[in-house]
């Protein structure tokens, strides 16, 4: 028989007996549960709600903000000539803490910045966080100094504008700041249409830094857009150079030039002395930067005589062959005499303007009401701006007529008591060039007239007057010189006192304002020249000026002469008489 | 069932390679792109530059110069032109 087995029973553990209350385990789950919960909860908190903290800080990991940049509008003359174009160029910088150069390398990157090492570690010595070491290099000396590989050294785009006319359009263009931006000239007349907008784009980058996806155009870049200028470079340059030799043969302090096209109002040339470079403006003077054609306003003389003209044809009450008694080449005004260069006698209305008598004049003006002249003044555009937009534009000094002492109006009839500025009065003599009325000028070139011409005086007048004018520059004129081969000039010569410190000094203002060809004007020349030595009358000094300007502008606008010229047979024949009558006719 | 599983797996699995070659594809054209875009700024910048050049060149003070003093050049003078009028 088995032997009863005993029975052990091995979970009989006193300890395991004892039942755990349910509410432990519970607990236990609970908790658990309660902080798989939290984690959840906060998962969906940052995924779903409070998201973008966490996606910038992911897209930082591999998205980036690129800029973009545009470019400066470009300026080009009449004809598609470029005269003012931006180029990309490189700025080199240091943060001066971070460089940390072996003489070699320092001596290398000198090398390549073209300063002394100890200039360049002048820069890098200073305590600063960021300073240039050198601006506006070109794109391909900046490569080699990036790939010197030098911690501390950065480089930075930029754009430089470059000026291919140099100091022939200098004070035409003007310039602009080491940013790019217009500082004078037409670079600030025009600052809004030029200047470009940069723009910014998000793209995804990857770990070798390329672009792989453009996310976004956050802002698209607006390139500056080009200005078309009515000035015509040709005309430019002629009227440059032939100031400049008119400079150096009287020593002048100064002049300018302005020519203006009589069919639109356009300023095809204006050309000012001194001038300078703007490719290198290094060591500027103020003097050279004036731009005196439209900044500068003197007491013009002589060439207002032809306004009073017109204005004593327009009422009638003179005729262009009315006889005016000039002698003795004085007149008596109150206190003040006014006189003559020379004794003119009796002279007719044409006569006073072509020998420009000062009497003649005077004795016309003062058959009119200070009202009457200032209303034509007024209408011809003194004393106020042209509003082209211009920087520094002058107003010149127009007095109210109810301030006119008998003396102020006589002497403002010949030009003195009353300021202008050399471009104002090219305005103003377009009124004689196009029969009478008045266009507004334009800097760019305008294919019909912006607005409707204004009328001053009637076209009978207009054309009687430019007679006048005609005989002041022909022989037994005050400006014979002004003469041009194969067309027909018409002008009137200026030479005023200028005024130091209240007084009237023997130093000169010449000029001569004049249009061609006279049978159907197609350019207004104004000639300035502030100061010469040797000859001061506009007749010897600023007419010639106006004589070469018109002869080359002619020519290249392609006008047809007008004066009957001897066609010279001699042209066709061998070179050697051809050769002479060169010789003879220069 | 299990034989639909199959396919629709695979189909899953197909379309998701197929996302990644036309994802890459995608990259390669866009860097493409990128690169003509480059190449096209640096044409329009070279063609800045040269027109700049050309204008240096053809700068008025020079053609002058030269054609007097090396060609001997000289505006014609009075009586050398003859215009002719169109009829």
């Amino acid at each position: 028989m088995m032997q009863k087995q005993r029975t052990v029973t091995f979970n009989h553990n006193p300890l395991l007996k004892r039942e755990l209350p349910v509410w432990r385990s519970r607990f236990v789950l609970m908790v658990l549960l309660g902080c798989l919960l939290v984690l959840v909860g906060r998962a969906l908190f940052l995924q779903g709600i409070d998201n973008e903290f966490l996606q910038a800080k992911g897209e930082m990991r591999y998205a980036r903000v690129l800029e973009v940049p545009a470019t400066r509008g470009r300026i080009t003359d009449r004809n598609g000539d470029m005269f003012a174009v931006s180029t990309p160029v490189r700025s080199i910088w240091a943060i001066p803490t971070d460089v940390s150069l072996e003489p070699g390398e320092a001596r290398q990157l000198a090398r390549l910045l073209e300063m002394d090492v100890a200039e360049l570690n002048a820069k890098l010595a200073s305590g600063r966080d960021f300073a240039y070491l050198k601006r506006q290099l070109s794109p391909d000396v900046a490569e080699r100094i990036a790939a010197l590989k030098l911690t501390g050294i950065h480089e930075q785009r930029e754009y430089r504008r470059f000026y291919p006319g140099g100091e022939v359009t200098a004070h035409m263009l003007g310039f602009t700041s080491v940013e790019d931006r217009g500082q004078e000239g037409i670079e600030l007349a025009y600052e809004a249409q030029l200047a470009g907008q940069p723009g910014s784009r998000r793209v995804i980058k990857d770990r070798r830094g390329q672009v792989v996806e453009d996310v976004e155009s956050i802002r698209p870049p607006r390139d500056g857009e080009d200005v078309v200028l009515a000035m015509d470079g040709k005309i430019q340059y002629l009227a440059y150079s032939a100031l400049r030799d008119a400079m150096q043969k009287y020593r002048a302090k100064a002049g300018a030039v302005v020519v203006v096209d009589v069919q639109t109002g356009e300023v095809l040339a204006l050309a000012n002395a001194p001038t300078f470079n703007p490719n290198n403006r290094a060591n500027l003077t103020g003097t050279q930067l004036r731009n005196r054609a439209f900044t500068d306003t003197f007491e013009p003389g002589s060439v207002m005589k032809p306004f009073v003209a017109a204005l004593a044809l327009e009422s009638g009450k003179f005729k262009a062959t009315t006889k005016i008694d000039t002698s003795p080449g004085r007149l008596t005004i109150g206190s003040a005499t006014i006189g003559d260069a020379h004794v003119h006698g009796i002279l007719t209305v044409a006569e006073v303007i072509q020998k420009s008598s000062n009497v003649g004049t005077v004795k016309m003006a003062l058959q009119f009401s200070p009202d009457e002249m200032w209303h034509l003044l007024d209408g011809l555009g003194f004393g106020s701006q042209l509003n082209l937009g211009f920087p520094g534009e002058a107003t010149g000094r127009l007095r109210p007529a109810k301030s006119w002492r008998p003396i102020e109006q006589a002497t403002m009839s010949y030009g003195h008591g009353i300021s202008v500025s050399l471009i104002q009065l090219a305005h103003a003599y377009l009124a004689f060039a196009r029969d009478g009325d008045l266009l507004p000028l334009s800097l760019t070139r305008v294919d019909t007239p912006k607005a409707a011409p204004k009328r001053i005086f009637s076209p009978t007048v207009a054309r009687e007057v430019r007679g006048m004018l005609e005989m002041a520059a022909g022989p037994g004129g005050t400006a014979p010189q002004a003469q041009v081969p194969g067309y027909r000039v018409a002008g009137k010569t200026g030479t005023a006192y200028k005024i130091e410190g209240g007084q009237y000094v023997k130093k000169y203002v010449s000029s001569f304002v004049g249009l061609a060809p006279a049978s159907r004007p197609r350019l207004v020349v104004a000639v300035m020249i502030d100061e010469p030595n040797g000859a001061h009358y506009g007749g010897a000094v600023a007419a010639p000026v106006f004589a070469r300007i018109v002869e080359g502008s002619l020519r290249a606008l392609g006008v047809a002469p007008d004066s009957p010229i001897t066609p010279l047979q001699l042209a066709r024949k061998q070179g050697a008489e051809a050769a002479t009558a060169v010789r003879e006719s220069m | 069932m299990i034989r639909l599983d199959a396919l629709l797996v695979a189909l899953v699995v197909a379309s998701a390679l197929g996302v990644v070659a036309a994802q890459h594809q995608a990259r390669k054209l866009f860097s493409a792109l990128e690169r003509e875009q480059t190449r096209a700024h640096g044409l329009e910048v070279e063609w800045g530059q040269l027109q700049l050049e050309q204008s240096t060149w053809a700068a008025h003070g020079r053609v002058e110069k030269l054609a007097r003093e090396r060609l001997g050049l000289r505006p014609p003078v009075q009586g050398q032109v003859v215009v002719l009028e169109p009829q």
